[in-house]
């Protein structure tokens, strides 16, 4: 373009204005660069309008230069709104061309799956330890004294013989009663935590004692081989049958909600004298709710206190044991005792992490 | 377990007209008598009294004579003839008691007998036989099968038998329609294993009156006489009691002449015994048995003809062999008790039975006994139970001994049997029978009144507490100090021996659900909370769970198929193994070592279902034997043992650590729409295993083996040790392809398996102590080093380490690769590293002193910075 030299207030206010007019019907920040260079660049009309005014007469220069800056601020308005304008459209587009379908399953490392019954074991455990108790545990592999005598089992006891127990191999001793064996079983009861609680850690004493246990049975639906227990012993001074029931009934109620409770029925266990079964109200209970068997209890035989060298006179104490197997399965509707032992993935993936 | 007919029971308590079975089982079980189950009744009707109007015998071709009869069975089941009249109806009989006037029982069409035998009309003998007169046996009601029930002639009064008219039920006449209650015993109730004991329960249940058989048969039982008039001669001799207690304390037998061997045993009693679950043998085996149901008192008959004077009750020698009636050899224990006679003279000489538990084959009442010698007898609860186990014939004496019997029950126990002898098998029991009696008055227990509260917390009163002892037996007299009784308990509870046996009975009495529920006051001492080993063992178990695995739980049981294919050398692992001396599953005899070998069998039994990609673990214990531990010995209860016998009895045991161990397969990542699939490797073990260190803030050092120093389950060139410091904790890795083939595993299946316990004790349980956060710009640099395949990355990475010093922040690898252009055995390691200082900003002077420090450092283990 040839230079000018000439102020055309009238052309370069037409000019602006035109480019005004192009900037609002543009749509593409190309197009608004394109119309910025061509009314706005060194080019431009205004430009050339800018530098002409320095050869103004010096009266003229002052109206020519408030024209000018109002033009520029005009067109300067008008593309910073169209500018804006566009950048947010164009965004827009850009977003929306990223659109993925968020349905399509992502699962780079799934999560695996805890057993429910090591879970159910810890939410027992987290139970006690609420109320102030510890957690104990002892040997699976166990000797005869911690599993039967201590408890009051004598060598001849009817009940000693009706335990299904599996007897391990091993140096051979006499027994009591003059039969010989190892003195050594897989323990059959989670009680033979019992007298080793007393024995280390003494009175007062406040444990559960979850863990495995072993009985001869077969495995069919509703019996399994090796199986798990959670013992709770309490031996202190002024201990009573009403605390054994606070407690069970606190049991009763974080495993199967705020209507169970627990019922006691008069039974015989060596270890403890008087004794009960312990009956569960199950609110859940197929056809409608009812009391179901759910473990053994009672007072701490004075004998087993004198086991571990306490005087009955002095100390009381309450015991109670449940199958943690038998929670499960009344706690979540399982109907085979199958399912818990075999370790197929999809029985455990249906607890996840959570329950 | 014992069955209960409220028929028999009603003998002893006065049970409310109409009682159920259902309510029977509440009632018994609130007393501690549970419910096994109520058997139902095998019978439906309609079965009913028929009057036979004719019986025409009508000789077969097969020799057999049938007979054709009407019989008339009332307006209700009477056939309708073709006038619309009501006739008697066409019955076929074989029976050769079948005669026109008796009154029998006829099971009708529709009728259901036990083995589920339905009856319906059929044609048979050239008659429509519409329904069928029925033998005892056919109905479930004892073995008799030689004749069709003549109701004129079964154990009813005549009064009875003429009341029945054609049509009457028969179902609740002879029971069948009756369920039973069948009842678990618990093992110190032995007295209840009687209908005496659970008749007294029921009374202490409902409040029922209960009259106690025994007061009124020993109010008319002889006293026994000097040996000399006696019936017998009886000597007790014990050169051998357990624990020092005799094997028989009380032998009391009597004499009952002139028995009529083929009477029978009546109706009522054959019912009762067999609805009980015994057999019906013969009216004198019956007795004996049926006084043993309902006393509680085994008891024993023999033919009086066939043994000589005198009776010797003492221990088996050494040698000595016994038959017992069952047919079985014993060889006989020196613990043995035994009931021996003294034929020709030789005192002792001839062995009658093993006490309590069997009778012999010689000596037994017979079909040709008529005079008979009752043994009623009392023998200790050991001894018996011993013999029982060791003979493993367990019977239904031995199961009443052991559990203790009434030691004063054995004169009324006789005479009831005497008098049932007499009234049903006309025979003619004596009045001088022999009484050999050792047994002492039982100790008084002293019982303070607030026993009750201390160990309960009931508040029950002390006048209700002497109503209650009195009420079970005891006999309750005022005791030495104030606010206590002195208790003699019943001959029939050896159980009760100390005072909370006692409260037991109170407790049980008044009802366990009158005990106030109370919370125990909150433990103060000692430490709370789960120990540090018991959260780890939960980080651990969570941390595998979130790394993607499944937790699982396996028998730990092992055997030959299991070294086999982890490649254990079975004559090295067997003696180290614990073994089970009665194992579930033969060829799986021993426990496992390593949790590996059972998780292995999950793995293949999930394969097996088509499943893939199997990853699982499992927390669980491991079971060390040393072939060389001490002997466990024997210890009594209710004493503690010494320091030195608890050492004993815990230095026998076999190590038992926790382990934790998983094994993956197939894919570490699926192919999906995200990308490309990535097959399970030694690399997917070992960051599982890494995390789990990391979890618990475990340093632990992957020290890799030679070749031919891995062990056999693992691969030689991929598999390392896990090292906690200088404690060995486990195996990382994959497995080696022989045991992944054997297993059925994928190839390159991965495992791990550490030692939970010893890891743990590596761990201080200190809480983290934490560095300052620098805030001065870092220096970030990638250094690539060249060096010989002998040198690992852990060793390189430890030299870098030292090189930098404080200043270094964080250092990576991020590529590894060998080729031509870098020379034969030697690799690239690239570290992408970030440097930066606690204390100041680094500059580039700074910066490349630090270069140059680790670069002459990797040079000392042949390692070249590249360009």
């Amino acid at each position: 373009m040839a230079q000018s030299a000439s102020f055309d207030a009238g052309a370069v206010t037409d000019a602006v204005a035109e480019g005004i007019s192009k900037i609002k019907s543009a749509s593409t920040m190309e197009e608004l660069k394109a119309i910025k260079t061509e009314y706005a660049g060194a080019e431009s009309a205004m430009t050339q309008a800018s530098r002409a005014i320095g050869g103004l007469p010096k009266d003229e220069k002052k109206g020519a230069g408030q024209l000018m800056g109002k033009l520029r601020a005009d067109f300067g308005r008008a593309f910073g709104l169209k500018e804006a304008q566009v950048k947010a459209e164009e965004e827009t587009r850009q977003l929306a061309s990223e659109t993925v379908d968020m349905t399509e399953p992502i699962n780079r490392k799934p999560l695996g799956a805890r057993h429910p019954l090591p879970k159910l074991m810890e939410d027992v455990e987290d139970l006690f330890i609420s109320m102030g108790w510890q957690i104990s545990a002892g040997p699976e592999v166990e000797t005869e004294w911690y599993d039967f005598d201590a408890l009051n089992f004598g060598p001849d006891h009817p009940a000693r013989q009706m335990q299904d127990t599996f007897y391990v191999k091993g140096n051979q001793a006499k027994d009591a009663a003059g039969f010989v064996g190892s003195n050594m079983v897989l323990r059959t009861q989670t009680s033979s935590d019992q007298v080793r609680a007393l024995l280390t850690r003494g009175v007062p004493l406040y444990i559960a004692s979850p863990g495995r246990v072993f009985r001869t049975d077969e495995l069919d639906a509703t019996h399994t081989p090796v199986f798990h227990q959670c013992e709770a012993l309490a031996v202190d001074k002024g201990l009573t049958m009403g605390d054994l029931k606070g407690v069970l009934d606190k049991l009763a109620v974080s495993m199967f909600g705020p209507e169970a409770k627990s019922r006691l029925r008069p039974s015989y266990f060596p270890f403890t004298e008087p004794s009960a079964e312990l009956d569960l109200w199950f609110p859940d209970k197929k056809g409608g709710p009812g009391w179901i068997e759910w473990g053994g209890c009672g007072m701490v035989n004075p004998n087993v206190l004198r086991s571990a060298g306490l005087d009955p006179d002095v100390y009381t104490g309450f015991a109670f044991g449940v199958g943690m197997e038998r929670t499960l399965l009344l706690r979540h509707d399982i109907n085979d005792m199958h399912d818990l032992v075999e370790g197929d993935v999809r029985f455990s993936k249906q607890f996840v992490m959570g329950e | 377990m014992p069955m209960v007919d409220i028929d028999w029971l009603k003998e002893h308590v006065k049970v409310p007209a109409g009682l159920t079975y259902e309510q029977l089982a509440k009632d018994l079980v609130h007393v501690g008598l549970e419910e096994e189950e109520i058997h139902a009744s095998q019978v439906t009707g309609p079965i009913v009294v028929g009057y036979v109007v004719d019986c025409t015998p009508e000789p077969q071709k097969n020799g057999k004579t049938i007979n054709w009869c009407h019989v008339d069975v009332g307006e209700q089941y009477n056939d309708t003839d073709e006038n619309g009249n009501k006739v008697p109806r066409g019955i076929i009989c074989g029976a050769p008691n079948m005669a026109a006037g008796e009154k029998v029982v006829v099971t009708l069409p529709g009728a259901v007998l036990p083995g589920d035998f339905k009856i319906e009309p059929r044609k048979t003998y050239g008659h429509i036989s519409n329904g069928m007169c029925a033998s005892e046996r056919e109905l479930g009601l004892g073995s008799d099968h030689n004749g069709i029930i003549l109701l004129n002639h079964y154990g009813l009064s005549k009064e009875e038998a003429d009341a029945l008219k054609p049509g009457d039920d028969v179902m609740h006449l002879l029971h069948l329609d009756q369920p039973v209650l069948e009842i678990n015993i618990t093992p110190d109730r032995g007295y209840t294993l009687s209908y005496r004991g659970v008749a007294r329960e029921y009374h202490h249940s409902t409040g029922a009156a209960y009259t106690d058989p025994v007061v009124a048969l020993n109010a008319k039982a002889p006293k026994g006489v000097a040996a000399d008039k006696a019936d017998i001669e009886v000597e007790i001799e014990d050169n051998n009691p357990v624990h020092g207690v005799p094997g028989c304390d009380r032998y009391y037998a009597r004499i009952v002449r002139n028995f009529d061997p083929s009477a029978e045993t009546p109706s009522w009693m054959r019912r009762r015994l067999i609805r009980a679950g015994m057999r019906s043998i013969s009216l004198a085996v019956d007795v004996t048995n049926y006084v043993m149901m309902d006393l509680g008192q085994p008891m024993h008959a023999y033919d009086l003809d066939k043994i000589c004077g005198p009776i010797v009750v003492r221990r088996a020698n050494k040698g000595e062999t016994l038959t017992t009636l069952d047919g079985k050899k014993h060889d006989l224990s020196v613990e043995d008790l035994l009931i021996t006679d003294s034929p020709d003279g030789k005192r002792s000489s001839r062995i009658l039975g093993l006490a309590g538990v069997m009778g012999g084959l010689y000596g037994e009442v017979t079909a040709d006994t008529k005079n008979i010698l009752l043994e009623s007898a009392h023998f200790d609860q050991v001894t018996i139970a011993r013999s029982a186990r060791r003979h493993k014939t367990p019977s239904e004496a031995s199961k009443r001994y052991e559990r203790g019997v009434d030691y004063a029950l054995q004169p009324a126990a006789a005479q009831m049997a005497a008098d049932l002898m007499a009234e049903y098998g006309h025979g003619e029991p004596s009045d001088t029978p022999i009484d050999v009696d050792h047994t002492q008055p039982r100790e008084a227990i002293d019982f303070k009144f607030t026993e009750t509260k201390r160990l309960t917390g009931l508040d029950t009163s002390d006048k209700r507490i002497r109503e209650i002892l009195e009420d079970i037996g005891c006999k309750v007299s005022d005791g030495k100090e104030e606010g206590h009784i002195s208790v003699v308990p019943p001959t029939w509870r050896p159980d009760l021996t100390m005072p909370c046996d006692l409260v037991e009975e109170i407790a049980r009495l008044v009802g366990y659900d009158e005990i106030p529920i109370t919370m125990p006051p909150a433990p103060v001492e000692g430490e709370v909370g789960l120990t540090p080993d018991q959260q780890r063992q939960r980080d651990v178990a969570n941390e595998l769970a979130e790394y993607g695995l499944v937790e699982t739980l396996s028998y730990p049981f092992v055997g030959d198929a299991d070294f086999k294919a982890f490649g254990y050398d079975a004559d090295e692992i067997k003696p180290v193994s614990v073994e089970v001396a009665n194992p579930l599953a033969g060829d799986r005899p021993y426990l496992r070592r390593d949790v590996l070998p059972t998780l292995a069998q999950t793995v293949q039994r999930n394969l097996r279902r088509g499943l893939e990609n199997i990853s699982l673990y499992e927390i669980g214990h491991v079971y060390l034997w040393d072939p060389n531990a001490p002997a466990i010995p024997a210890l009594p209860g209710g004493q503690r043992p010494t320091e030195e016998q608890l050492k004993a009895l815990d230095a026998g045991l076999p190590e038992q650590p926790l382990h934790v161990a998983a094994i993956l397969t197939g894919k570490a990542v699926e192919t999906g729409w995200l990308g490309e699939s990535r097959d399970v490797d030694y690399s997917d073990a070992l960051e599982a295993m890494n995390r789990v260190a990391d979890r618990l803030g475990a340093k632990v050092q992957i020290v890799q083996p030679q070749p031919q120093d891995v062990p056999m389950q693992w691969h030689p060139g991929r598999a390392a040790k896990v090292m906690a410091g200088d404690t060995f904790v486990g195996m990382v890795g994959e497995l080696h392809p022989h045991v992944n083939t054997a297993l059925g595993f994928p190839e390159h299946s991965a495992a791990f398996e550490l030692n939970l316990t010893a890891l743990f004790a590596t761990l201080s349980g200190k809480p983290v102590q934490a560095k300052p956060i620098s805030t001065f710009p870092p220096v970030k640099q990638d250094l690539a080093f060249t060096v010989p395949d002998s040198v690992t990355v852990a060793q390189l990475q430890q030299i870098i380490e030292q090189a930098a010093g404080d200043n270094l922040e964080s250092i990576e690898l991020f590529d590894v690769f060998s080729g031509n252009q870098l020379g034969e055995h030697q690799k690239s390691l690239a570290y992408s590293v970030t440097f930066r200082s606690p204390d100041k900003t680094l500059t580039s002077d700074d910066t490349e002193a630090i270069r140059k420090a680790i670069v002459d450092k990797a040079e000392t283990i042949g390692a070249q910075l590249r360009a």
